[in-house]
């Protein structure tokens, strides 16, 4: 265990301002396992009023869990919670809302057909004479947007409104319930910059008021920005708790990462460079691809024969960068080209027509049809080339169902199973055959080893290089990065919906990529940075010069 | 394995990862994944037994009508009870293939009036043969048109089934009462109502039309590419549409069918009684046909469709309510233990899932 020495309640964390100020909240040792299986073991976060909390960890880190036990949602296994000094143990979340527990989702949790006024008093409307107090309710909600530099008019409906405001009256919802921590859990996913930047203001006052906000969210950029401390979490535990002055952007990534820069090892850097020169013709390109909120300039381009990684942190866009490639969602602004002519994909039924492939990151909701079969699982895609005459030709279906299972290695019962019964790096093999029997040119394939065991994640690295081998251009998002690497002969960096870095066979490795995250190529964050401190020095400097001019 | 690893760590730490991963919030627990093989064969014997379920009760509602309900065993009653389920089955027909889709047709039986209302007008000023024979193709494509309606609805305008077809539920009998003038259309035409009166070797001919469309559709669902994409759509239409299936023209369809196929009962229904009241026709069959569905075994859910599973629900609901008028229970009560039925029939699935 690391993180022996944070069982102090003071943790030994260097003793800046938030360690002056009484811990709001304190989880210890927390552990919780769902069906036998741990998903936090000895997870610890503790948050000092007045300050702005990051908890920041990849998927399945065990964040979410943290937070559903802090807010009742779940009860812990084991471990202390001490809010406001004393022990706690939620049962409900209404419990933890009563006690000064406000969380904000991601999808927020408003009436949209009701007023914003509404909204914010739901549940605790000021009453007169037993009936609800309309003037006052809309006062009151008018006077606390005001205080947050808001001035709507609080009788529209909150739908009307853009998802910055809503959350804004989710905020207002939070402080007028008097709530002493709120919990941000995404909040800024769908915003865009100018959006953000007004929420963090919101977020700043209600700090300088002294409650606590616990901020979740994948953006390095916004946790610089906005936070005092952080927590770091990865496999269900805490891994490094720390200011965010103390943690810079690579450190952050590569403990969330779990990837010490020294313990990254390289592939074989001259195996990619000969990969590389014997690829052949482009067969996809995407040049400044843009669609609100999630991309704003992706470009990239992938060859037959070659395997590019798109790397980038959750919520950066690679999922919503493969969907316009695959014509699932309208491009707003770039193109894309295949085969060097441009062309327009209205649906998924246009890009498997010229040869694409997309397999879902999500294989539950997007992938699998869970009641049926494996057989009919298997063949979705090419069903339409194995009728004759609009009618199944079920022999020709078998021969293709046996091949795959056969040469992909899945385990299962019967082709008659429900694909829900298998595991989930069988379903994920289940899927793979159900585009690789389309015969495709191009694969896109969005986290192919998420959710599955590490027999299986060998065997999908495995089926993907010699897919490569064979001539595909294959196009691939993975969070680890060393799965990235294992199979990849190059790597697009993406961040926040934009392009950062490209890097080329033995430029290549684990700690190119997290330098090309945590920087990479963002030299407009960086410049502004560098021109910020510069300008502030220059007032200084202007000022002193004044000073002594006088 | 061939690949190779590249390191320890790798080998240990994903699968650190791995096991922490499982979100409580997604149901994609491990242990539902773990050992597959002997959860597989139990929930296999399930889905045998469930299908079967059905039938036992059907069987077994038979049999207590040999035993304690006089006259039963006779070819009369044979034929009342069935003709009496045709038209639901015909409708409920359709309704199964909406339902595999995720959505409802509340609209069935205003498709049953407007096709019944358009017949008699057809058959009775036009003579010969030819106006038979519009009288049996134009109605039908009229209600089919309702069903187009209904799917353009669904589909373009992603309007919930529900309200979708309640549109027509409201507007469509009132259609049917305009294009009548509300009147109530008698006739005595044989040639037409044969459809429904006519024998072929002792057996309604509807009872064999309806046989024919049973067989005829569950072929269709099992063994054509409709049929495959009806439930796939239905099983999972995020799936269906990044896959490439044209999720929206197979809606469309199975729409159009289920009017379609409701225009055909209403045919039936008015030869039956010689007369169409556009207020009377197929009204509150939508019930009947979604409870037949529901008894049948196929999830309102969508992504399963049992043609066969309707067929037997239509009759073990037609049975009982059989069995409680043979024995004087009022149609009052008798309505009741029909929505008992519904209950434990829709309980029964949840349980078997």
């Amino acid at each position: 265990m690391t993180q022996s020495g944070m069982h102090t309640p003071h943790s030994p964390q260097p003793s800046q301002s938030p360690a002056t100020r009484p811990l709001l909240l304190e989880m210890q040792d927390i552990g919780i396992s769902f069906g036998g299986v741990p998903a936090l073991r000895g997870a610890n976060l503790s948050v000092a009023a007045g300050e702005v909390h990051a908890l920041i960890g990849q998927n399945g880190a065990g964040k979410s869990t943290m937070i559903k036990i802090l807010t009742g949602a779940y009860r812990r296994g084991s471990g202390s919670v001490r809010f406001e000094g004393r022990e706690v143990d939620f049962r409900t979340p209404k419990q933890a809302r009563e006690a000064g527990i406000s969380t904000i989702y991601q999808e927020i949790n408003l009436v949209p057909f009701r007023s914003v006024a509404e909204n914010i008093f739901l549940g605790r409307e000021p009453r007169r004479f037993g009936l609800i107090d309309w003037r006052t309710v809309q006062h009151r909600a008018a006077a606390l947007l005001d205080s947050f530099g808001l001035h709507i008019d609080v009788k529209k409906p909150v739908g009307r409104y853009s998802t910055a405001i809503q959350q804004m009256v989710a905020l207002a919802r939070a402080v007028s319930s008097d709530a002493k921590m709120v919990i941000m859990d995404e909040s800024t996913s769908s915003l865009d910059e100018r959006e953000v930047e007004l929420l963090f203001t919101v977020v700043r006052k209600l700090r300088d008021d002294g409650r606590a906000v616990i901020f979740v969210s994948h953006r390095l950029d916004e946790l610089y920005a906005l936070c005092d401390r952080v927590t770091v979490m990865r496999d269900g535990q805490t891994v490094a708790q720390s200011t965010m002055a103390e943690m810079d952007k690579l450190q952050l990534v590569t403990t969330m990462l779990g990837r010490t820069l020294a313990a990254v090892v390289h592939d074989d850097p001259a195996a990619r460079e000969a990969n590389l020169a014997r690829r052949g013709k482009q067969a996809i390109a995407a040049r400044d691809l843009g669609a609100h909120p999630k991309v704003s300039d992706v470009s990239l381009e992938v060859h037959a024969g070659e395997a590019v990684g798109l790397a980038g942190l959750l919520g950066s866009g690679r999922t919503e960068t493969m969907r316009l490639m695959f014509g699932a969602d309208p491009l707003e602004r770039g193109s894309v080209s295949i085969d060097g002519a441009t062309v327009t994909l209205k649906s998924p039924q246009d890009a498997i027509a010229r040869g694409l492939a997309y397999l879902t990151e999500d294989r539950k909701a997007e992938g699998i049809v869970p009641e049926l079969s494996v057989r009919d699982n298997l063949t979705l895609v090419c069903l339409r080339t194995l009728t004759r005459n609009g009618i199944v030709d079920v022999k020709k279906q078998q021969a293709i169902v046996d091949r795959f299972i056969a040469s992909l290695g899945i385990k299962l019962r019967s082709a008659d199973q429900p694909i829900r019964e298998l595991s989930g790096g069988n379903q994920q093999k289940v899927l793979l055959a159900r585009w690789l029997a389309a015969e495709p040119s191009l694969l896109l394939l969005d986290e192919p080893t998420r959710g599955i065991d590490v027999g299986a994640k060998a065997d999908v690295a495995k089926i993907v290089r010699e897919l490569r081998d064979a001539g595909l251009a294959v196009l691939m998002s993975a969070s680890e990065l060393e799965e990235l690497t294992a199979v990849a002969d190059r790597a697009v960096v993406i961040r926040d919906g934009r392009t950062v870095a490209e890097l080329n066979g033995a430029e290549m490795s684990e700690s190119a990529i997290m330098d090309a995250i945590a920087y990479g190529g963002d030299s407009s964050s960086q410049l502004a940075e560098a021109a910020q401190s510069a300008s502030a020095a220059h007032i200084e400097d202007a000022l002193e010069g004044d000073r002594h001019g006088v | 394995m061939v690949f190779k690893l590249d390191t320890e760590s790798m080998q240990s730490e994903p699968q650190a990862g791995q096991e922490a991963r499982p979100q409580p919030g997604s149901e994609a627990s491990p242990q539902q994944t773990s050992s597959p093989t002997s959860q597989a064969t139990g929930v296999r014997n399930w889905r045998r037994l469930a299908m079967q379920r059905e039938l036992i009760v059907l069987l077994a509602m038979v049999l207590f009508n040999l035993i304690f309900t006089p006259h039963f065993w006779s070819l009369q009653t044979f034929n009342v009870n069935l003709t009496q389920v045709v038209t639901i089955v015909i409708v409920g027909i359709g309704m199964t293939l909406v339902v595999a889709t995720g959505g409802i047709d509340l609209s069935v039986g205003a498709s049953m009036a407007i096709s019944g209302a358009l017949a008699p007008m057809l058959f009775l000023n036009i003579p010969g043969p030819g106006g038979i024979a519009l009288a049996f193709v134009l109605p039908v494509l009229a209600a089919a048109l309702c069903g187009v309606f209904n799917g353009l609805l669904v589909t373009r305008l992603a309007v919930q089934p529900i309200v979708a077809t309640l549109v027509l539920f409201i507007a469509g009998r009132g259609i049917a009462q305009v294009v009548t003038d509300g009147s109530l259309q008698a006739f005595n035409t044989p040639a037409f109502q044969w459809i429904a009166l006519g024998k072929v070797a002792g057996v309604p001919f509807q009872v064999l039309l309806m046989l024919a469309l049973v067989v005829a559709f569950a072929w269709v669902v099992r063994k054509t590419l409709f049929g495959q994409y009806l439930l796939i759509t239905g099983g999972n239409e995020k799936a269906a549409y990044l896959s490439g299936v044209p999720t929206a023209s197979v809606k469309l369809i199975a729409y159009t069918l289920c009017a379609a196929l409701a225009g055909l009962a209403g045919l039936i229904s008015i030869s039956v009684n010689s007369s169409s009241d556009a207020n009377v026709v197929g009204l509150g069959i939508e019930l009947d046909a979604i409870a037949a569905v529901a008894v049948g075994g196929t999830a309102l859910t969508g992504g399963k469709a049992f043609i066969g599973g309707t067929l037997v629900g239509a009759l073990i609901i037609q049975l009982l309510r059989y069995t409680l008028l043979a024995h004087g229970i009022p149609d009052a009560a008798a309505l009741v233990v029909k929505a008992g039925i519904i209950v434990a029939a829709v309980y029964v699935q949840r349980r078997s899932r």
